[in-house]
């Protein structure tokens, strides 16, 4: 019984974690009509910031602050959100694929840093020890896990209200004005440029927020953590719990992750142990053919409102 | 110094001739696919396999280190990714085009990985090599003059083929009707549909050259340094940059464009290796897409309208 409760709890805190980072992505792609393909990027971002800044000094290395842990949150989001700023500073008044393109270039210079930068980031050994707050009172065990849980849930509840107002609000009206007709928007005297960046800075701070999340529960970060695969995971979630919608981006995050879990799962028990290595691409297979027959049998996902990214001029 | 530059100009070569195809794409399908890099993967793949199974025992063709053997090879590799990326199209790209540009950009995304994760499955890893033996580079330039210039006979085929196939790729969209039909439906799909040009066919064109030539790339990019499974992703950042260096559209000079970008993005990965190491080789790509988006985000020689 303990087991599958704690099994649920790990399962329950990585999908109140994705569910978190795929809001950012419903706010960029669902409410805003911007494609994002490097989300693993900023979600890295988020994690070595706040892995940086909260880790124990140590000899030989640049970085390692011993910040508190809030501190480390804020600045994750802070920084996730100036990377996305100069993302789309460079490219929302271009054509909408070049946006595409130059998220993952910044995805891939992250990548590059944190792999090669090893004095601040630890190279491909990663970031270790990162600290898990308040361990001093509730210890490692199920208590802190079910504590971080409850934390993970009040974060995500926070966002997603906050989400909701903001799209109700005079600057959500915009938003989705500009997403159905950029035109008719601009000839009110709409900056569409400066709400388009708006919109892409607040999904980049969550994505950030999530990534540091990630980064305290795990309490070890490496550049593998954040490879495309990341990206495609939050793709699937988006599209398969319908983009456009906040509560079809949580649910998508508990189908998609849970369907990632159990595949993985079924891959170890149906291949003998040798073969696995070989076999594990195939997940990734698998949940690349989940995005195409989503894409191509229901389009708007399970509770998406979006029509095929609306009506525009780039398009 | 010449070395680097020489060096530069070889792996220039492989991203011209990969983004020539990329180009035309985005030209024609207006949409950026993000699994042209895989095709380039597959090719090199398909050649190693058919090389394998027909055997290494044809003697070499003069100063180059393979035989007949690894060119039939080749050409299968070829045929495979062309009949590949008219097999994506067909499967999924041609349901999802009446849905926009950014449907098709998800759907390629998604593609690539599945190609990639099926290539990785397949072959393993552990990266592979055409030929085992050490090919013996040829002084051009003494060490004395800027460091010297050596090169291997295959190395210097590379850079030949690749001024050849586009070369012989301006001919075809200069003067073939179907080459014709195909800057013309690149310029205004409506009207070219209005004249009678049969946009499927002009797709089927598209797919086939640009699969073709990842093909040849990717075989390129397999002599002159190794097979990955990942070769096609690395150097899709480069591509792109290449891509939008040339500029989009119907006019030939953007496949001179799309070849110039190529070299300039090879020059410059070059200089990343030197300044900053060979583990910082992405920077180069991401500084020249940031400083052509600042500057002149039409790329050098595009439509104005992109």
């Amino acid at each position: 019984m303990m087991s599958v409760l704690s099994y649920a709890t790990f399962f329950l805190v990585f999908v109140a974690i994705y569910a978190i980072i795929a809001l950012g992505l419903n706010l960029q792609w669902g409410a805003t009509g911007l494609f994002n393909v490097g989300v693993a990027g900023f979600v890295a971002t988020g994690a070595y910031t706040s892995a940086l800044l909260t880790t124990p000094q140590e000899t030989g290395r640049v970085a390692g602050f011993n910040l508190p842990f809030a501190v480390g949150l804020l600045a994750a989001g802070l920084l996730a959100g100036l990377v996305g700023l100069f993302t789309g500073a460079l490219t929302l008044r271009l054509r909408r694929d070049y946006l595409a393109i130059t998220t993952f270039g910044v995805s891939v210079m992250i990548e590059t840093v944190a792999r090669n930068a090893t004095p601040l980031t630890g190279g491909v050994f990663g970031v270790q020890f990162i600290p898990k707050p308040m361990q001093a009172w509730l210890g490692t065990g199920f208590e802190w896990n079910a504590s971080y849980l409850a934390m993970s849930l009040v974060l995500l509840a926070l966002v997603y209200w906050g989400l909701e107002r903001l799209l109700e609000s005079p600057w959500g009206r915009v938003l989705r004005a500009i997403r159905e007709d950029e035109d008719a928007a601009a000839s009110i005297g709409k900056r569409v440029y400066l709400f388009r960046l708006q919109s892409f800075a607040i999904g980049s701070m969550l994505m950030g927020l999530g990534g540091a999340l990630y980064a305290h529960f795990v309490g070890f970060i490496a550049p593998q953590d954040f490879l495309p695969i990341l990206t495609f995971q939050l793709w699937a979630m988006l599209i398969v719990g319908g983009s456009g919608s906040n509560r079809g981006a949580i649910l998508g995050s508990a189908v998609v992750w849970g369907f990632w879990s159990a595949s993985g799962a079924l891959l170890r028990a149906a291949i003998p142990a040798a073969e696995q290595a070989r076999a594990a691409p195939l997940q990734t297979a698998i949940i690349g053919v989940l995005i195409a027959a989503t894409l191509l049998a229901r389009p708007r996902g399970i509770l998406g409102h979006l029509q095929s990214g609306g009506r525009s001029k780039h398009g | 110094m010449l070395q680097l530059v020489a060096d530069g100009i070889i792996v220039g070569s492989i991203v011209a001739l990969a983004a020539i195809g990329l180009s035309l794409t985005l030209s024609i399908f207006r949409f950026s696919n993000f699994s042209h890099g895989e095709l380039l993967a597959w090719g090199a793949y398909l050649a190693l396999v058919v090389n394998g199974m027909i055997g290494t025992s044809s003697a070499a063709i003069g100063p180059f280190s393979f035989g007949w053997g690894p060119v039939f090879a080749t050409l299968c590799a070829v045929a495979g990714t062309a009949a590949l990326a008219v097999g994506l199209d067909a499967l999924l790209f041609r349901r999802l085009r009446r849905q926009g540009s950014i449907t098709l950009v998800i759907a390629s995304f998604g593609a690539s990985l599945v190609l990639r994760s099926l290539l990785q499955y397949w072959q393993g890893g552990v990266p592979k090599y055409y030929s085992e033996s050490l090919q013996i580079a040829i002084n051009i330039v003494p060490r004395s003059f800027h460091g010297g210039l050596r090169l291997t006979a295959d190395q210097m085929l590379v850079i030949a083929l690749t001024l050849v196939v586009a070369a012989c790729l301006h001919g075809f969209l200069r003067y073939t009707l179907l080459g014709r039909s195909m800057r013309a439906a690149a310029a205004n799909p409506d009207l070219a549909r209005v004249v009678g040009i049969n946009p499927e066919r002009v797709f089927l064109a598209t797919w086939i050259i640009g699969g073709s030539l990842a093909a040849i790339a990717g075989v390129f990019a397999g002599i002159t340094v190794q097979l990955r499974p990942t070769m096609g992703t690395e150097l899709l950042l480069p591509l792109f940059s290449a891509v939008i260096l040339g500029g989009t559209g119907s006019r030939i000079s953007t496949l001179w464009g799309a070849v110039l970008g190529g070299f300039v993005l090879g020059l410059s990965e070059s200089a990343a290796v030197s300044l900053l190491g060979a583990e910082y080789r992405p920077v180069a790509a991401f500084v020249v897409l940031t400083v052509i988006l600042l500057v002149k985000p039409n790329g050098l020689f595009g439509d104005k309208s992109a």
